[in-house]
């Protein structure tokens, strides 16, 4: 997420001053996202620039406050139903090092999806303790952490899935198809 | 002192050519408070290890202590007493007595056991109460909601003194929501000092405990190590 847009997002409900907008904006995120305070001038001066955001022309510094203009209304409306990049990343790099693995001579595939499996139950594991601790009180939280466990979740599915596929596959299967079609296929650019 | 102590459990059924190893010098111990979920793909033998636990099944080799007592020499009576005392089931299809009340189905283990009709209910109603169903105790299983009945489920799993609970797919057929409540109270049973095993395929459900043992072909492949506090996930430099 943006800082550019959680800063508007905020300024929506109405003037606030730069470190007002820090707290808000850790306490929004349940926390879980730390922000220094430069982040936040730099980004109000840029909004500034642009017309999204006006001051109220007050002495530079913790005094000055900042309000939404109606271009920035504008921006923020649009930006909340831009849907985000959702395209696969081209490097994932759990596929990379599973792809690697099934190929490589010497190596368990099966030992190396079990290791991470391990290490992605032992992440959520924290994240439902923290869930399990604190969560029932703060809705911000509670959101956050549901994403990363559903996140960490679907990453878990498609180990036990490439577990399986490879179990299943015979074992002088072919390298298959060239990358490059697949590429052209789903349309990845270099 | 372990509420459930396995070691070197193995299970085999059939022989010769028909031959299936269900378990492989299994060993598992399950303190009080504890948690511990087993996960592995379906033939993994997880379903077994339930059951061997539970004493619906005698081990082919290996011990089983169930509060200290080792299974292999208690009578047929004793191991039922066993069952209805001590360990506690809760199943992925709720398996209530659609003829039952919740409250019914609640105290028919401490009934079974000699426990006076009167005072059997009242334990079940307490049960009930605590898990936030008193208001369902006259209703049955088929006027109750999918995660009202594996409440009652696991009333019935922790009524009386019960040490041990044994789930297996406790949230399979609930959805996430309503999995993630459930969860959440055999957590409470377990502060409470009860023992669980979860048997689960959902990676979610399984990081509600303190221990995750993986299982492969009737073995103990691996196991999470105890996490380190939630804190660290909020440490500075953590965001993304």
């Amino acid at each position: 997420m943006s800082i550019r847009h959680a800063l508007l997002a905020l300024l929506a409900e109405g003037p606030k001053y730069g470190l007002q907008l820090r707290e808000e904006f850790e306490s929004r995120t349940g926390e879980v996202w730390p922000l220094n305070v430069g982040q936040v001038y730099t980004t109000l001066q840029r909004l500034e620039r642009d017309g999204l955001v006006e001051s109220d022309g007050a002495a530079e510094g913790p005094q000055k406050s900042f309000h939404l203009t109606e271009g920035g209304a504008g921006e923020l409306a649009e930006w909340l139903r831009t849907p985000p990049d959702l395209s696969s990343p081209p490097r994932d790099e759990l596929v990379i090092k599973i792809l690697v693995a099934v190929r490589l001579p010497g190596v368990d595939v099966h030992e190396v999806i079990q290791a991470h499996r391990r290490f992605l139950i032992e992440l959520m594991q924290q994240w439902t303790r923290l869930k399990n601790d604190e969560a029932d009180f703060d809705l911000s939280l509670a959101l956050v952490v549901d994403a990363e466990l559903f996140r960490l979740d679907s990453v878990i599915r498609w180990l036990d899935a490439a577990d399986g596929r490879i179990r299943r596959a015979p074992a002088d299967a072919p390298a298959g198809k060239p990358a490059v079609a697949l590429r052209r296929k789903i349309g990845v650019r270099r | 002192m372990s509420v459930l102590e396995m070691r070197a459990v193995s299970k085999v059924y059939g022989e010769g050519a028909t031959e299936v190893v269900a378990l492989q010098e299994v060993d598992l111990a399950v303190d009080p408070g504890q948690m511990v979920a087993v996960m592995g793909p379906s033939g993994s033998g997880k379903s077994s290890l339930l059951t061997i636990a539970g004493s619906l099944e005698a081990p082919t080799s290996g011990e089983v202590l169930v509060g200290g007592g080792r299974l292999a020499e208690m009578s047929r009576d004793e191991l039922a007493r066993l069952r209805r005392r001590s360990v506690g089931y809760v199943f992925q299809d709720f398996n209530l007595l659609p003829g039952l009340t919740a409250v019914e189905n609640v105290s028919l283990p401490l009934e079974l056991d000699g426990l006076a009709a009167r005072r059997a209910r009242a334990a079940g109603v307490a049960a009930l109460e605590r898990l936030g169903l008193a208001d369902r105790a006259g209703h049955f299983p088929d006027q109750l909601s999918g995660g009202e009945r594996q409440r009652v489920a696991i009333a019935r799993a922790v009524v009386g003194d019960r040490r041990l609970l044994l789930a297996d797919e406790p949230t399979g057929a609930l959805d996430s929501a309503t999995g993630e409540a459930v969860m959440r109270l055999i957590r409470q049973a377990c502060q409470q000092g009860v023992a669980a095993v979860v048997v689960t395929h959902d990676a979610q459900s399984a990081s509600w405990a303190d221990r995750v043992i993986f299982l492969r072909d009737g073995r103990v492949t691996d196991g999470t190590s105890p996490p380190p506090g939630p804190e660290s996930l909020l440490a500075p430099g953590s965001g993304r």
